[in-house]
């Protein structure tokens, strides 16, 4: 039984036709990579299985639980949890209700401070300007709090959206062996959009190949990787 | 080919560069609108100056008038801070919102005489009075919370001047709906003794209504005091105090709840990024809805205390009082409530001290407060405490 599967959906930007029928499956204690260009509908994808955007027909199904029309706080409580692209801290809140927000939807209050505790340790930065307002942080101080406050949301699964953009490349490397570390030592479920396919395909499982809403191959990523097309189209030759 | 000498093209980008020498020439000699601003400042400042110098304006009627400004401020306040929540989160001006204020006024009115014909209200003063104060808050809220829902939800994704346009009509439609409901006389608040603190007056009377005992003291409500503060003569009127006071701790509460609480912290995060905020599994009609029923609460609150120091309750009276608070919070800077609290006050006593001082008909007051809104903007168009608006928001 797959952790998430999404089959054949379709949606909608007003009259622009985004997704065309894409169909996946994230099981559990995998990392699934999205790759695909600009427009491919990478993000749309997360966005519909998070239900910001709601997809037209189709179905998206959680454990076997059908979530497609479900609201998106409610799919926050099922355990779905994304950190969307362009980091999307809240400026306006300290680094510590940033991470509070991640943990809403929760009510167990030791799990919430351990998970915290957690945070802080392995993003020292985050402890000493836990009192800043987060648009005060570097853009990968705020990689690191997003990612922080996706974790303190205890996430069946994890959908990350371009947590490399923007980065200079040491700190790629950090988002990247964090995401590497919360998935085998956590055992967090993730799903991985990124542009960054080289560094993307490396840590993960399996990977789905997206171009303008369609999935155009679906394959485990050591096979991707050596893919001639893929090769051509997204690593760079 | 190269460019000859007579043609000289000053470098792109350079050109339109102006370094202020200092902070006169920048908000003044640059742009005309702030000059004719500033000439007209110094001018209010010289004859309200001359009038205070000449003593045709005194220390007394300062004193009087700034007490007055202050519980009227209060309540423009406590309605600013409802144009602010809600546009903070939905950046939408809810000019229904002097009609909720009104609908509070206008429900306790009913409670009160209700409470005046049992004789509740003599017998139980303070008990009655946070009845028709709660129940004025109930109107509001219930009144609120229908608005979101019928008139504002429907059009949340809509262009921007559509529920601007909407909010406008829900107001005519408000005032219409208690017009024909109630009619069109004016109503009037009962005159109410509430004596609190008998220790204050050393010969204190007793006396009987309906078999309790009521022992004069200061009366909170309809009471007048001469008294004398550092040598001025001055009449108090302990009401004043008491809408001050009560708005005071109706603030506190508000920030309290922004600042401190898990719902709080929504809203904050709502206000900032609706999408964002929903995948941290908020629900975001819920805060919205919450916010509306925060502004509500405040302005329904505001209304029965205004209406217990003015009396006089019409469907119309939250039109003008609407109106003011709205100038109050772009004031202070619209979606910042610190700044709601502060150009609530600010208004309140500027218009209540600014007639007299400059030795002006006092029926000019609402000049005066849409003036200095004029001034303002040209000055410090975000507000005096506004912060400068990003993109997103601007």
């Amino acid at each position: 039984m797959s952790l998430l599967r999404v089959n054949d959906i379709h949606t909608y930007y007003g009259r622009i036709h985004a997704l065309k029928g894409v169909s996946l499956s994230v099981d559990e204690g995998e990392i699934v990579t999205l790759i695909g260009g600009n427009g491919a509908g990478k993000t749309t994808t997360l966005n519909t299985i998070c239900g910001i955007t709601p997809a037209a027909s189709g179905s998206i199904l959680l454990r076997d639980r059908d979530i497609t029309r479900m609201r998106p706080y409610e799919i926050v409580q099922l355990g779905v949890v994304q950190s969307p692209e362009g980091r999307k801290i809240f400026t306006r809140l300290t680094v510590r209700e940033n991470l509070e927000m991640g943990a809403f939807s929760r009510n167990d209050r030791d799990g919430v401070a351990r998970d915290m505790e957690y945070v802080f340790e392995r993003f020292p930065r985050l402890r000493e300007r836990q009192k800043q307002l987060g648009g005060t942080l570097s853009g990968g101080e705020q990689q690191m709090l997003a990612i922080g406050r996706a974790l303190m949301a205890r996430p069946q699964i994890l959908l990350l959206d371009e947590p490399s953009m923007g980065l200079a490349p040491l700190l790629v490397r950090e988002i990247f062996d964090v995401i590497t570390y919360l998935n085998r030592e956590s055992g967090t479920t993730i799903l991985l959009v990124e542009q960054n396919a080289q560094m993307a395909l490396a840590i993960a499982d399996r990977a789905y190949v997206l171009q303008s809403g369609y999935v155009t191959h679906a394959d485990t990523a050591a096979a991707l990787q050596n893919n001639e097309t893929i090769k051509q189209a997204y690593l760079g030759g | 080919m190269t460019t000859t000498d007579a043609t000289p093209v000053a470098p792109l980008g350079r050109r339109f560069i102006y370094k202020p020498r200092n902070w006169f020439l920048e908000n003044t000699i640059r742009s005309p609108l702030r000059l004719v601003g500033l000439i007209f400042v110094v001018f209010i400042a010289y004859v309200a100056l001359n009038n205070i110098v000449t003593g045709s304006y005194r220390i007394d009627q300062f004193a009087r008038q700034t007490i007055f400004g202050l519980a009227q401020g209060s309540v423009y306040a406590l309605i600013a801070l409802g144009y602010t929540l809600v546009y903070g989160i939905l950046l939408m001006i809810n000019f229904a919102h002097g009609e909720v204020f009104m609908s509070g006024a206008y429900i306790g009115f009913f409670v009160i005489t209700a409470l005046q014909n049992s004789g509740f209200l003599y017998t139980n003063t303070g008990i009655a009075l946070l009845i028709t104060v709660f129940s004025g808050v109930l109107a509001s809220v219930t009144i609120a919370v229908a608005l979101e829902r019928i008139a504002y939800r429907p059009l949340r994704n809509a262009p921007r001047l559509v529920p601007l346009i909407t909010a406008i009509g829900a107001s005519i439609a408000l005032q219409q709906l208690f017009l024909r409901l109630f009619g069109v006389s004016t109503r009037r608040y009962p005159d109410v003794n509430f004596y609190v603190l008998p220790q204050l007056f050393p010969n204190l009377e007793c006396h009987e209504v309906d078999g309790a005992e009521i022992c004069r003291g200061l009366d909170l409500i309809s009471g007048r005091y001469d008294v004398n503060v550092l040598g001025i003569n001055l009449r108090i009127l302990p009401i004043h105090f008491l809408v001050f006071f009560v708005a005071l701790v109706m603030m506190a509460a508000l920030w309290f709840y922004i600042q401190r609480t898990k719902m709080g912290k929504a809203m904050r995060a709502v206000a900032e990024d609706k999408s964002t905020a929903a995948l941290m599994g908020v629900n975001v009609d819920r805060v919205i809805v919450t916010t509306f029923v925060l502004g509500a609460a405040l302005a329904g609150a505001g209304g029965v205390l205004y209406a217990l120091y003015n009396q006089q309750v019409t469907p119309f009276i939250g039109f003008i009082p609407g109106i003011k608070a709205f100038t109050a919070a772009v004031l202070g800077g619209i979606g910042n409530i610190p700044g709601a609290m502060f150009g609530g006050l600010f208004l309140g006593v500027v218009e209540s001290v600014a007639p007299s001082m400059l030795g002006l008909s006092n029926q000019l007051k609402d000049v005066i407060a849409f003036s200095m809104l004029v001034l303002i903007l040209i000055f410090r168009p975000t507000g005096i405490l506004g912060e400068v608006l990003s993109h997103k928001k601007a």
